[in-house]
């Protein structure tokens, strides 16, 4: 009796599944989907190898540092990054003293100790990076109603990484002669910039590196536009995760000892099991 | 219980003979998981996952209540206290990827022990009530896994919330009304989030009582064993301790490897990159997914596109639960006398070459963008799911015709490298 219910429960879910099989596969031949730009048009993350890549990776400060002063000096006109505070630019192998001064080129909100009143005032290491708008419709409002996002986390929030933000930020093209032949509807409207590396194609973000120069190392290295995006990328993937170093170099140990562990314990398995496992015969 | 000659548990010194007179809880251990509990000399390591699940539990108990002590259920802060947990609370970031990875590896071995009792056919009499228990404890491990998820109230917990508990609203007339009370609103916020965590916090130690009930059901017939033939003597059995506890330990080592090189060097990899954006209502994540462990269950939920009688969205709900629901009935479905698949030659086929392809295409096809081809897939493969168990398990036993079996475990142990005869006793007396 259960196995006849069950068979009919069993034939009748397989029928409804097998209908909409068969309605969904004369759809799809009759009216096949139509092709999409995005589908068509859009590339994954260009390749770049950054040094803090891989189980020995290890941060390369200067690197580091040098993609703070892009993010200061570009990003940070739109974007905020709230999780990071100045005082973790310790890490980027800044003294106390470096900290406390980097902190205080930015401005940060406060309140004043006899007014009372909301002014902006010198940051301190326990402060976090400001956000460059007061609130959500200010942003959108400046950015043609895309507000930008905070980039604390954006090199683990989106597929690829740092080399998505590398491949974004070095990505930008006028659409092919091929895209636009075919999408016309796919050319980047107003207030939009077309990057096949973006998802949608278009995106609100002006392009932001330029030009050659456009901020000042002082380490002497030359500031062209794959530099500065790879230096900020490298940037993000430490902001993104502060402990990613520490992580890799703590695995090692751990795994040393529980392969240690682990070969003991098989050792003393097959110490335990030789009296009952029968020899292996050899007739 | 157990078996005659199962060793009694000798108190070693003054202080264990007043306890166990007091409370006879070392007993009961020694019982449970020491000497004193006879088992299979011939199991494989395919017997190494019921250990280490109980393993992957504490696991996930012990790193969850630190996590909790950091934590912010509250749907302003959940976010940002999540990632003040990755970067300031000390060695806060090991914990969150131990209890993250944790509940994958939790699934990878629940799915291996499920895997066991399916192939060895272990839910058959006598064991029906451990199965059925072990589908209880499933049903309680995923429950906890999806509510936990949403605690770090990321896009995907959002989504992945709205998604699911949407199922609710797929109900005729009352679906849209216990969604609501479910949720304690009308769409995942500050509510619900509050009542997931409390949930999540509960669930768990809700398993470990249903775990305990798990084991002690598995205490009456005790463990089966790759032959599927049942314990004859003493020399078919070894005691718990030290042969499994060694046999595990070395299992628990290989499981640590694994797992402690995912939480070390590839901690995101089972994750989903849009968990780091903060929920946001407003904006659709491109391809909502669940958690890869639920892939299967999703792929049959979306396989039912059309409104055949009943809407189609219903269809799938049906279908999802009753997937893992008609399990609970696997024991009076599976007629064959024979339990394991080694000596079922046409189960065996089904199995390997039907089922098994089966659900690694309903797993790729859950987590695969909709595409009519992934969706063609997943028709075909919920169709096979279905007939497997619902149709060919309980029709193939009155056509297979099942091979010779070994006489017992100790004959099976002995002349491994020989063709065993049915029914012949070649097993010297041990
Ligand atoms: C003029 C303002 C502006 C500046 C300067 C700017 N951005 Fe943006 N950015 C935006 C806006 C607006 C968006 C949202 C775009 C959209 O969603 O269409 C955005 C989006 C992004 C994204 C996310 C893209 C995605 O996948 O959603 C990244 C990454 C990014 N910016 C990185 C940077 C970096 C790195 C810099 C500095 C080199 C920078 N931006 C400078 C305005 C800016
Ligand atoms: C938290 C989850 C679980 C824990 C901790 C657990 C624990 C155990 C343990 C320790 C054993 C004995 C050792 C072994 O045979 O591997 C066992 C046996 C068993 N479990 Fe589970 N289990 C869990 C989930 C499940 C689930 C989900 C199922 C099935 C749906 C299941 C079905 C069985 C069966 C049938 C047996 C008896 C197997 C035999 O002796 O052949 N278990 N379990």
């Amino acid at each position: 009796m259960a196995r006849l219910i069950a068979i009919l429960v069993g034939l009748g879910f397989t029928l409804v599944v097998l209908i909409s099989f068969g309605v969904d596969t004369y759809t799809s031949i009759t009216e096949p989907a139509p092709e999409t730009a995005e589908h068509k048009f859009h590339l994954e993350p260009k390749a770049v190898s950054f040094p803090h890549d891989g189980v020995f990776g290890k941060w390369d400060t200067a690197q580091l540092q040098r993609g703070y002063v892009v993010y200061k000096e570009v990003c940070a006109a739109c974007h905020s990054m709230k999780f990071v505070a100045f005082r973790d630019l310790a890490d980027l192998g800044y003294t106390e003293p470096e900290v406390q001064a980097l902190a205080a080129e930015w401005q940060v909100p406060g309140v004043d100790p006899q007014t009372g009143e909301a002014v902006l005032r010198a940051g301190e290491p326990t402060d976090y990076f400001p956000s460059p708008y007061p609130n959500a419709v200010a942003a959108a409002a400046a950015n043609n109603n895309a507000i930008p996002p905070d980039l604390s986390l954006m090199a683990k929030a989106r597929h690829g990484g740092a080399e998505y933000i590398y491949s974004l930020l070095t990505g930008y093209q006028e659409p092919s002669e091929e895209l636009l032949a075919e999408f016309p509807e796919a050319a980047p409207g107003q207030g939009l910039y077309h990057n096949p590396y973006f998802p949608n194609l278009n995106l609100a973000m002006a392009p932001p590196l330029t030009a050659t120069g456009q901020v000042s190392y002082e380490d002497g290295t030359e500031a062209t536009i794959p530099q500065m995006a790879k230096d900020v990328s490298a940037f993000l993937s430490w902001t993104a995760e502060p402990t990613k170093v520490k992580r890799t170099q703590t695995g090692w140990p751990v795994l040393g000892f529980v392969l240690f562990a682990t070969i003991l314990a098989y050792l003393s398995k097959k110490q335990i099991w030789a009296a009952v496992k029968p020899a292996k015969r050899k007739d | 219980m157990s078996f005659a000659w199962a060793k009694q548990y000798e108190p070693s010194n003054g202080l264990m003979r007043w306890v166990d007179e007091k409370l006879p809880l070392p007993r009961l251990v020694y019982n449970a998981v020491g000497a004193g509990y006879p088992v299979p000399r011939n199991l494989n390591y395919m017997w190494n996952f019921g250990v280490l699940a109980g393993f992957a539990l504490v696991l996930q108990i012990v790193t969850g209540v630190i996590l909790a002590m950091h934590y912010a259920a509250n749907a302003e802060v959940a976010f940002a206290s999540v990632e003040h947990i990755m970067r300031d609370v000390n060695w806060g970031w090991m914990l969150r990827y131990a209890h993250a990875n944790g509940a994958s590896f939790f699934f990878v071995v629940i799915y291996l022990h499920i895997f066991r009792g399916l192939f060895y056919s272990s839910y058959k009499a006598p064991r029906e009530m451990i199965w059925l228990l072990g589908v209880v404890i499933f049903l309680l491990v995923m429950a906890t896994a999806f509510m936990g998820y949403v605690l770090p109230w990321g896009q995907m917990s959002f989504w992945g919330a709205k998604v699911i508990t949407g199922l609710f609203g797929a109900i005729p007339l009352v679906g849209e009304s216990i969604q609501v009370w479910l949720l304690g609103g009308f769409a995942p916020d500050n509510a619900a989030l509050n009542r997931f965590f409390s949930l999540h916090f509960l669930l768990p130690f809700v398993t470990a009582g249903v775990i305990i009930l798990h084991i002690w059901a598995l205490h009456i017939p005790g463990s089966s064993n790759p032959t599927g033939v049942e314990v004859k003597s003493e020399s078919d059995t070894v005691p718990f301790h030290p042969y499994y506890t060694a046999k595990d330990g070395f299992g628990l080592g290989i499981f640590l490897l694994i797992y402690f090189a995912v939480v070390f060097f590839l901690p995101n990899y089972l994750g989903h990159a849009d968990n780091y954006i903060e929920a946001n209502p407003l904006a659709t994540p491109a391809n909502i997914v669940p958690e890869w462990y639920f892939w299967p269950f999703y792929a049959i939920l979306r396989a039912f596109t059309f409104d055949f009688i009943l809407p189609a969205k219903l269809w799938g709900v049906l279908a999802m639960f009753a997937s893992i629901l008609l399990w609970f009935f696997l024991p009076w479905l599976d007629k064959s006398p024979v339990r394991s698949g080694h000596y079922r030659p046409l189960f065996r086929k089904f199995f390997w070459f039907g089922l098994i392809p089966c659900i690694l295409v309903l797993g790729y096809c859950g987590g695969a963008h909709l595409s009519p081809w992934t969706i063609a897939l997943s028709q075909l493969a919920t169709a096979y799911y279905f007939l497997h168990f619902l149709v060919i398990l309980p029709l193939i036993s009155s056509f297979e015709k099942t091979e010779p079996m070994p006489y017992s475990i100790t004959d099976a142990v002995l002349n491994a490298d020989k063709k065993p005869v049915l029914g012949e006793n070649t097993s010297p007396a041990v």
